[in-house]
């Protein structure tokens, strides 16, 4: 047990190694330093300057641990392409992003949850295998799509909702939110069902597949003996059972809510980090690149982590050492 | 001879099968008509939608069906702000992301069958050191690993190149975004076939690895590679349309369906519908198309995998 949770975070500072270590390559090989902090007419002169400065002369392995540690207290250089700190581009951007990927994680678990006890009550119900049908065809759409479709019915159409950027925002302690105002709210619908449109279908399917599975056990048909009603039975009991798995599920794929938010943000032109970065992609503005490789992977990494510990907390068959028979 | 052997190709288990499945039927003929069209698209396309002299500035705009202003020609789907006929723009966008597509997962098979082999026949610490390398790339989605290939190597070419290369880009960011699965499956069952006797005994009398590898491994591990291949493909096209949707893949003068989607985007909220319905309904069929033959394909070649 004990040994398993090194070997996770040993990995885990491994796979961090490497992400920072391809970061720090992106900053160091692509394209010429001097030239993009400094620009074409600099002389001699400037470029030593520079190269002291940065510590450019001093060995790859030096200048990496520099990078690094520079990472660690939050300096990431200076956007080539509007000179601002890139550090502060992101910390302005984030909290777009964060509540995005919040909003449709919260609308995948309540409306798949939902959806799934639905349809494994109503197992044969024509609802419910609408239901499961259209799920099917909403998978195979690419996100771009189902952002453009949603779009087209509800802004252009109907002309209910907004169809891009945030609304209004205001400033909590510090952080700009969106939630707090009606602009901001009715603004954040049409993205989050985008972004979260999969994994409700994932949600969905699981806890349909487990409640069928519990639905037929001992306990259940004992519930039923007792003549407890029919909601908290299905609530209470068996729903209960179908969650952890549920839970997991919804962290897994919280990396894959962060990676898709770039194609969510770009559609709805939300001004959240992915945004930024394909935009940073697009005009190979490398420091912006690689400060959300480093984002993104240690989240990627604590996520992975997490979910890895929370599997041994929650399910006592997985604590066995490595060495034990499976 | 070849009558024969044609029959027996007919009476496969996998030929009885697709006969009996009209899933199966319906995807391969819609696939292989949008594949001919494709590769045949100089000669099917009405048009040139990307030669500058042909295009009349006066034909813009104009609706499925109708004739356009200035040159009197007909459009079936339209045409574009600048008076592109829709239907061909299609047929060569569609070329392009097949083109994308199919390399792509080429490149990703080679790789990943190569490394899968190599993993599993050698074992020790070759198997460990690939495949750590395919659990740390499997942390990260496909479409992150892809863009940022994509960033790398923009990076790395020539900005009076980029637009030029960003075919090649596409192909061997997507490719290297997709081998692992490859790897995984083919690594598992290499495993199961180095153990047998056939391989013991080639090692007996000794064939080198290479040769064993690709003269009797390679062909027993097929199998699987062929299903992942085909699903493979239909995220490949996907992949490539998202990522030129985004604005980092096929650049417009050279339009992929993504790119079309992309242009087609900004003339949504002027009621100009056509211009983005077609080349999405086109990408949607394909994905589709590809998507069902790889599940009756996956169904058929190995239950297991279901």
């Amino acid at each position: 047990m004990f040994a398993y949770i090194i070997r996770r975070f040993f990995q885990g500072a491994l796979v961090l190694g490497i992400v920072g270590f391809i970061a720090f390559s992106m900053f160091r090989f692509i394209g010429d330093p001097y030239e993009n902090i400094l620009g074409q007419d600099a002389t001699v002169l400037d470029r030593q300057a520079l190269e002291e400065r940065l510590g450019l002369n001093k060995p790859i392995a030096i200048q990496y641990l520099k990078f690094l540690g520079n990472a660690m207290q939050g300096e990431f250089g200076v956007s080539y392409r509007n000179g601002i700190p890139v550090s502060e581009m992101i910390a302005q951007r984030l909290p777009a992003t964060i509540e995005l990927a919040i909003v449709s994680a919260l609308f995948a678990l309540f409306l798949g949850v939902l959806l799934g006890v639905y349809t494994a009550i109503n197992r044969d119900g024509f609802l419910a295998n609408f239901i499961m049908t259209t799920s099917l065809i909403g998978v195979s759409l690419p996100t771009f799509l189902i952002g453009i479709l949603l779009i087209w019915v509800f802004a252009v159409e109907l002309n209910v909702l907004p169809s891009f950027g945030r609304g209004e925002t205001v400033e909590i302690w510090g952080w700009k939110t969106g939630l707090a105002t009606a602009s901001g709210l009715k603004s954040i619908i049409l993205p989050a069902i985008t972004l979260g449109l999969y994994q409700m279908t994932l949600v969905m399917r699981l806890v349909r597949s487990e409640m069928l599975e519990v639905l037929r056990t001992d306990y259940i048909r004992f519930a039923r003996a007792r003549g407890l009603t029919r909601r908290a039975i299905n609530f209470g009991h068996a729903l209960k059972n179908t969650l952890l798995p549920v839970i997991t599920i919804i962290g897994i794929q919280l990396g894959q809510i962060i990676a898709f938010a770039i194609i969510t943000e770009t559609v709805f032109q939300w001004p959240g980090v992915g945004l930024l970065f394909i935009n940073a992609v697009n005009f190979v503005d490398v420091p912006i690149m690689a400060t959300y490789l480093l984002l993104v992977g240690s989240l990627f990494v604590v996520i992975n982590l997490v979910v890895d510990l929370l599997y041994v907390v929650i399910d006592p068959r997985l604590r066995l050492d490595g060495t034990e028979a499976r | 001879m070849s009558d024969s052997r044609w029959l027996r190709w007919w009476q496969s288990d996998v030929m009885w099968s697709w006969r009996r499945s009209p899933v199966a039927i319906v995807s391969t003929a819609v696939f292989f008509a949008l594949a001919f069209a494709a590769i045949f698209a100089p000669l099917v396309a009405p048009y040139t939608p990307f030669d500058p002299s042909s295009l009349n500035l006066m034909d813009g705009f104009t609706a499925p069906g109708e004739t356009g202003m200035g040159s009197g020609n007909k459009y079936w789907l339209g045409t574009d702000d600048q008076g592109r006929d829709i239907f061909s723009a299609i047929l060569y966008g569609m070329r392009l992301s097949l083109f994308i597509g199919v390399m792509a997962v080429t490149l990703a098979a080679i790789l990943g069958i190569s490394l899968g082999l190599i993993a599993g026949y050698f074992g020790g610490w070759i198997d460990a050191v690939i495949m750590r390398i395919a659990d740390i790339q499997l942390t990260f989605p496909s479409i992150l690993v892809a863009m940022l290939i994509f960033g790398v190597a923009r990076g790395l070419t020539p900005p009076e190149l980029r637009d030029q290369m960003a075919v090649w880009v596409l192909i061997i960011s997507i490719g290297l975004s997709d081998w692992v699965q490859f790897a995984r499956t083919v690594r598992s069952s290499a495993m199961v076939e180095s153990r047998k006797e056939y391989v013991q005994a080639a090692r007996l009398i000794g064939r080198s690895p290479m040769i064993i590898l690709r003269k009797h491994l390679l062909p027993n591990v097929m199998s699987p590679v062929l299903v992942i291949a085909t699903i493979s493909l239909a995220l490949a096209i996907i992949l490539e349309a998202t990522l030129s949707f985004l604005g980092v893949g096929a650049p417009p003068t050279k339009p992929s369906l993504g790119t079309l989607i992309r242009i087609g985007q900004d003339f949504l909220f002027a009621g100009e519908w056509w211009i983005i319905l077609f080349p999405s309904l086109t990408l949607l069929v394909l994905a589709l198309s590809v998507n069902l033959l790889g599940d009756w394909l996956r169904d058929v070649l190995n239950p297991k995998l279901r």
